[in-house]
């Protein structure tokens, strides 16, 4: 397998030095960087002309540029990287310039990517197991016009009904009964859709639905829940109870009496230690608590699986820990939410909640509160984030659901069902697993292309992430930017290719790296 | 699927219902009727062709094109009018798309004169939209039919020949698949200005690494089957081999994902476009259009709508197309017929005793 690695890594490496030097030669010939001063009617455009020559080197030929600049560029293999500087940046080193683009790019294109490849599977699996349904067409038919929307577009759209809109109804929070029954119908109708089976079942199920959405959506209305949302201890409960009902149906244990229980006494201990969590909120008022409540509650969780696993001990253990650590993202989202009404007085009055420009509210970039910072960021990230979703969801609902079709014509699926195996633990257990596969590689491909950047997006929405970078270095011809880009953009897909390579041969057993 | 038209006597119907469905489908028929029949079933296919044909036939014939010249707008030193870099050919819209025109209604909201509206400039957003939809077309076929050729050349000399040749080539591949395509597309773009021509050729020459992957996969299956050794047994040439043999099996690979190709083709004329790196003004494309006026979506909302709506509906149609076709091509993903129609079946063929 190292060999595999290295050979690989080595055939990648000649092909990214390749890569490289085409984009720097054509990067180099696509404009004129002086251009501006050549047209400029300053007195001192000349001297300026020398000056920025002799920074940028001009006088060699580009040809013998490229081999000065990887001579540099490769100093970062023993970690002392110098790629040069961006003139169209004031000056700044380039490798800086990356840093905190790069942070601020993973901040916004890795909950997109996550949450897509959520959302998508979900949808592409349930899809597939209602093939030729009316709700499969509707979403097949929906997955389409996603996947045929422009980005740019898409991206003004919700920046006028997303943040505008919404901003106003936030201002003077109401929904009127008719709103909520329609939204309860819908919700009852794509759930019947979704649950399929005898009608009787469906209705039942749309009924309730309906009456669910519709009864909550009144009693947020009534008791003014929009104009200060929380979560508290009963959304933290209900939350918990969701991810432990979720963790129970994806691994097919819905029935299976010991994970109930340590899942279960799980959540319960998430409840109980709401209150005294408060106090470590509070006191250690820093990023790194997530980790800390995220340790102890997985630790809790392996207890859990320990006294109440029985006969599962093992995967019990495994269980409760995932869900305790799951569990505390409904605790940070209540720290965010308790400090809503304070958000609300700090924020410019123009802007509104919801934010379409930047990556935070400047004036509070520097606050003491690392709750409030993350509530400013999670409102700069709603509207990027849904862009990048509803685009790359289309993709992995077709993808999971051709992926799922295919696993459930094989043979092995057939005897599962002819063993007498109940349908959930024939999807959850012996299909979904095997739709994994395919859908792992993807993901790695995918992972390796975010890093790049939303170039689009990033520039609706006024993010200075990679792709800003990028555009930024193109328009000013700037060739130290845009190959500090590429070169970053290039090694993360070298690396993305070679994990998906392992990872297909980790889960396939079939397949073996060291074949050629 | 119940299959209306084959309406065939009942004893008929019977001894086929011996055979199964998809014996049923392609018994005795050569590959394209199949293809045809099935692409023909597809109802969104079939739409999206129509709708696909009347878009392009409104685009052009409306504002008319430009034949030869670059199409560019260049003022003219004599006369100091506007005049367009080739022979104009004029279609059935009274306005075109670089005139400004006394604006009719108030803000220029779209009315029976200017359908789609009119800019602060008092332009012709119909006519805008139509030369927009021109110029992306262009850019699609031309990236299409380039990269499909291209990729089709390149994958079946380097599946058929293998060694040395097939590694260069696929050395190749890599590297331009690993430039990501915005990137490669903005360089090029901005290196050779905006004009839907050469935009369509350079971007046609970088966009076939991923059909040339695929038609190299094929080719390394079939070279291996029995009819390409008694071809080659029988003295056929390499040439005669590749394509008259192995092409013709492959064909469906190459169509699915040329089609495919395109629909992601004018998502990324647009998008470059709209950062600036494709089309450019004075020349229009969609996307042009969209970043162009994309301040003004508070105050014209219609500047903004209508590109957008039109590359919705020719990235939908071209889709649809191709999932048509992949449907038509690949009998795994053919359509399972209905529980219902299933149960009929089995009624008729128990005489419907059950």
């Amino acid at each position: 397998m190292i060999s595999f690695v290295s050979r690989r890594l080595l055939a990648t490496m000649a092909v990214l030095l390749v890569a490289s030097f085409v984009v720097y030669q054509l990067t180099a010939n696509s404009g004129d960087p002086l251009e501006d001063l050549r047209t400029s009617r300053d007195p001192q455009s000349v001297a300026k002309m020398a000056t920025l020559t002799e920074k940028l080197d001009l006088d060699t030929p580009t040809f013998f540029r490229y081999f000065k600049w990887i001579g540099n560029a490769a100093g970062c293999v023993i970690g002392q990287c110098n790629l040069g500087i961006s003139v169209s940046r004031g000056d700044e080193p380039v490798a800086s310039a990356l840093g905190s683009a790069m942070q601020s790019t993973l901040s916004l294109v890795l909950l997109a990517t996550v949450l897509s490849i959520l959302l998508g599977v979900a949808i592409g699996m349930t899809t597939a197991l209602r093939q030729y349904s009316g709700y499969d067409y509707t979403v097949t038919f929906a997955a389409f016009i996603f996947y045929s929307l422009p980005i740019f577009w898409v991206a003004v759209l919700l920046k006028e009904f997303g943040a505008i809109r919404f901003n106003e109804f936030l201002g003077d929070p109401h929904i009127p009964w008719w709103v909520a029954l329609t939204i309860g119908l819908v919700f009852g109708l794509v759930l019947s859709a979704i649950v399929g089976g005898r009608l009787i079942t469906r209705l039942k199920t749309a009924g309730v639905a309906l009456v669910l959405v519709t009864v909550t959506l009144v009693l947020l209305d009534i008791t003014q829940w929009f104009a200060n949302p929380s979560i508290g201890i009963v959304g933290v409960a209900l939350l918990g109870a969701g991810v432990g009902a979720i963790m129970l149906f994806v691994t097919s244990n819905l029935t299976k009496r010991t994970m109930q229980f340590s899942i279960g006494a799980t959540i319960l201990a998430v409840v109980a230690l709401w209150y005294p969590f408060q106090f470590l909120w509070f006191y250690l008022n820093t990023g790194w608590t997530i980790l800390i409540v995220a340790v102890i509650l997985a630790a809790i969780g392996v207890a859990a699986g320990f006294l109440l696993g029985g006969d599962d001990r093992t995967e019990a253990m495994r269980l409760s820990a995932v869900t305790g650590a799951i569990a505390t993202v409904p605790l940070v989202l209540d720290q965010m939410f308790m400090r809503w009404g304070d958000y609300t007085q700090l924020i410019p009055l123009r802007s509104g909640v919801i934010s379409t420009i930047g990556a935070n509210t400047p004036t509070l970039a520097n606050n003491s509160d690392t709750w409030l910072r993350m509530l400013d960021s999670s409102t700069h990230l709603v509207l990027p984030t849904l862009a990048l979703m509803i685009i790359s969801i289309a993709g992995y609902t077709r993808y999971t659901r051709a992926t799922l079709l295919e696993v459930l014509n094989q043979d092995y699926v057939r005897t599962a069902r002819a063993k007498g195996l109940p349908e959930t633990t024939v999807i959850m257990r012996h299909a979904f697993r095997n739709t994994l596969i395919p859908i792992a590689t993807i993901v790695a491909f995918d992972f390796g292309a975010v890093i790049g950047g939303a170039i689009i997006t990033e520039r609706v929405f006024a993010w200075q992430g990679m792709g800003a970078l990028f555009n930024q270095g193109l328009h000013a011809v700037d060739v130290n930017l845009v190959m500090g880009v590429f070169l970053v953009t290039g090694v993360a897909a070298v690396i993305a290719n070679i994990l998906a390579d392992l990872a297909y041969s980790a889960l396939d057993p079939r397949i073996r790296v060291t074949e050629k | 699927m119940p299959r209306k038209k084959m309406s065939a006597p009942r004893t008929e119907e019977l001894a086929l219902s011996e055979l199964t469905i998809e014996q049923r489908q392609t018994e005795g028929l050569s590959l394209s009727t199949v293809v045809r029949r099935r692409f023909f079933q597809h109802r969104a296919a079939v739409t999206s062709v129509i709708v696909l044909i009347a878009v392009v036939l409104l685009a052009f014939t409306s504002v008319g094109t430009i034949l030869g010249g670059t199409g560019k707008l260049a003022a003219d030193t004599e006369t100091a009018q506007i005049v367009l870099d080739g022979t104009r050919i004029a279609g059935w819209w009274p306005f075109d798309w670089y005139h400004n025109y006394p604006i009719t209604s108030p803000g220029g909201v779209p009315s029976w004169e200017h359908p789609f509206g009119q800019d602060t400039l008092g332009k012709d957003i119909f006519a805008r939209v139509m030369r927009g939809i021109q110029q992306s077309l262009t850019v699609v076929s031309l990236i299409g039919v380039l990269a499909t050729t291209l990729g089709v050349v390149i994958g079946s000399i380097s599946g058929y020949f293998r060694g040395w040749l097939d590694s260069l080539l696929m050395r190749t591949t890599d590297v331009i698949i690993i430039i990501p395509g915005l990137v490669l597309g903005a360089v090029l773009g901005r290196t050779v200005g905006g004009n839907a021509l050469s935009l369509g050729i350079l971007l046609g020459l970088v966009s076939w690494p991923g059909l040339a992957r695929l038609v190299r996969g094929e080719f390394l299956a079939l070279r291996e089957r029995e009819f390409v050794d008694a071809a080659r047994v029988a003295g056929a040439s390499p040439r005669r081999i590749i394509f008259s043999h192995i092409l013709p099996n492959s064909i469906g690979v190459i169509v699915v994902n040329a089609t495919l190709l395109m629909s992601a083709a004018i998502l990324t004329e647009t998008a470059l476009s709209f950062l600036g790196f494709g089309i450019t003004a004075p020349d229009i494309s969609l996307g042009q259009i969209i970043s162009q006026y994309n301040e003004a979506f508070k105050t014209r909302p219609w500047l903004f709508w209508w590109p957008g709506f039109f590359i919705v509906v020719i990235a939908l149609c071209i889709n649809f197309i191709g999932d048509g076709l992949r449907d038509a091509f690949d009998p795994r993903q053919r359509r399972m017929p209905k529980a219902t129609s299933l149960t009929r079946q089995f009624r008729e063929l128990t005489g419907g005793g059950n």
